[in-house]
């Protein structure tokens, strides 16, 4: 594989994602004003019954809006990253997925640049999200906005990895309504994204045992230390084997020889 | 040296094979027909040759290179149109073929230059900024064909190109692509099922229930059936009406 040939695809490919991403603006509305919703309707009934002691990384009491805006910037990329999943299943169904994968590359580079290209495109929208809630007096401190960019691509590109994986193994568009019952939302739920672990303790052990081995989980961490100037060495690396895991699988779902459309028949 | 080889190629999903040892060639600047009913395997066989599929068994060579050993170099010698439409409807024909080309390692303004050269060639340049969606089914052939050439491929495959059109449409595609064999020298394997689609200077390549039953020039094939006509060599070779 040259370099320039792989540098010029990537970019084609972050073009793409760009032009499809503004030519689609009722998903790019939605993408903005679920988290908004959240933060205005769901934070604000929350912050009266939900008291929160002093929770790691924040150094005093702070008001729920504060801890739970950084579990809804991890939710915008887990929407993203299952929408830019049903995109490819999709491409796959309408063809152009072919189009991708016959290109003179190897495919692991293909679905990586793909899989870089959605969460770069998605970054945007979060940094928008970000300053929105400064409204909110959600004010982490400046640099903390320089600190989170590497844990935003690292959890976008591990539940994007998750994303490529469940379309490799999706068959059709139709799968998704499950997709979204049965991983999104419990994905979201039982994490810390809404709750600190300890408040899920309190409302039963299991489920603070299913949020400490959420994936889910560590994303949301990495990204809350990183925006108040700490670093979760422990999300960190929960986050990148586990990006390792679903890539590799999602290579292997889109393998020729192993995956699932070698084994589906075609037309004619 | 043959622009594409296979050799005793098969394939199976699950426990149903749906193609057995089959073997072909396409000479370099020949066109190739590729005659089959619906179901006789031509998509399967398109998928094995652009590497989407593994084969079970046997190979595939794009001008030599094998495409289980190195797919990269095989697919760059390649142009596909595929039977589904695969154009991105969301991106304007010019945007459609500059994605393309990115993925072939093209320099931008070359494929700025190209994607105006070739939509120019295949009659649709005034389509250049229009989305793909907005364009009808024979425009949007005529662009993937366009797209297709991007690269300068010296093998151009076409999976049933012209279902869904009319007539003159189909006519017009056809027209295209012998031009394009005659002009550039570019060896091209066109699957189809109409059999008025197999000019008399063609190779063709019948395929039945994922077996070679036929291989060779065109003009020949009634001869050595003793029949009168192709319909009639295709009719008794994959018994259909």
């Amino acid at each position: 594989m040259k370099t320039h040939h792989a540098l010029r695809a990537l970019h084609g490919i972050l073009q793409r994602e760009m032009l499809r991403t503004l030519r689609q603006r009722a998903r790019l509305f939605s993408a903005m004003v679920r988290p908004l919703v959240w933060l205005a309707i769901f934070a604000a009934g929350f912050r009266s019954v939900l008291g929160l002691s002093i929770t790691p990384p924040y150094q005093t009491y702070v008001l729920y809006e504060v801890y739970v805006v950084p579990g809804l910037v991890a939710m915008m990329l887990l929407f993203h990253a299952m929408a830019s999943s049903l995109a490819m299943v999709y491409d796959r169904e309408m063809g152009s997925m072919r189009l991708l994968l016959t290109a003179p590359l190897p495919r692991w580079y293909l679905l990586a640049a793909r899989l870089l290209a959605s969460v770069i495109v998605g970054l945007p929208l979060i940094y928008l999200f970000l300053f929105v809630a400064r409204f909110w007096d959600v004010r982490p401190p400046i640099l903390g906005y320089v600190a989170v960019f590497p844990a935003l691509v690292l959890s976008g590109l591990m539940l994007g990895a998750f994303g490529l994986l469940v379309s490799s193994i999706s068959t059709q568009m139709e799968n998704f309504a499950g997709v979204m019952n049965f991983v999104i939302f419990p994905m979201f739920f039982a994490s810390t994204a809404l709750y600190p672990i300890w408040r899920l303790a309190e409302a039963g052990p299991v489920l603070a045992t299913i949020a400490a081995w959420n994936p889910f989980s560590s994303a949301v961490e990495l990204i809350r230390f990183a925006l108040y100037l700490r670093f979760d060495v422990v999300s960190m690396l929960v986050v990148v084997a586990c990006l390792g895991a679903f890539f590799l699988a999602a290579v292997v779902g889109y393998d020729p020889g192993r995956g699932l459309w070698s084994r589906r028949g075609g037309e004619g | 040296m043959n622009a594409l080889s296979v050799e005793e190629l098969g394939h199976s999903f699950g426990n149903r094979p749906v193609l057995q040892g089959v073997s072909f060639a396409v000479a370099e600047g020949r066109m190739c027909v590729l005659l089959g009913r619906n179901g006789a395997g031509k998509t399967t066989l398109f998928s094995l040759i652009t590497g989407l599929y593994h084969a079970r068994a046997g190979s595939v060579h794009v001008f030599g290179q094998a495409m289980e050993a190195n797919p990269s170099a095989a697919l760059a010698q390649m142009g596909i149109v595929f039977q589904l439409p695969t154009l991105d409807l969301d991106l304007t024909a010019g945007e459609n073929l500059r994605y393309h080309a990115a993925l072939h390692g093209i320099p931008a303004d070359l494929s700025k230059q190209r994607s105006r050269e070739e939509l120019s060639r295949l009659g649709v340049l005034d389509r250049i900024d229009h989305l793909t969606r907005a364009l009808s089914g024979g425009q949007r052939r005529r662009v993937e064909i366009a797209r297709a050439l991007m690269h300068g491929p010296r093998l151009l495959l076409l999976d049933e190109p012209t279902a869904g059109l009319d007539v003159p449409g189909r006519r017009a595609l056809e027209r295209h692509v012998r031009e394009l064999c005659r002009e550039r020298g570019i060896a091209v394997l066109w699957a189809t099922h109409f059999l008025e689609e197999v000019g008399a200077d063609d190779d063709i390549v019948v395929l039945d229930q994922g077996r070679v039953r036929w291989a060779g020039r065109a003009d020949r094939i009634s001869t050595e059936l003793g029949v009168e006509s192709i319909a009639e060599a295709f009719a008794s070779l994959t018994g259909s009406p």
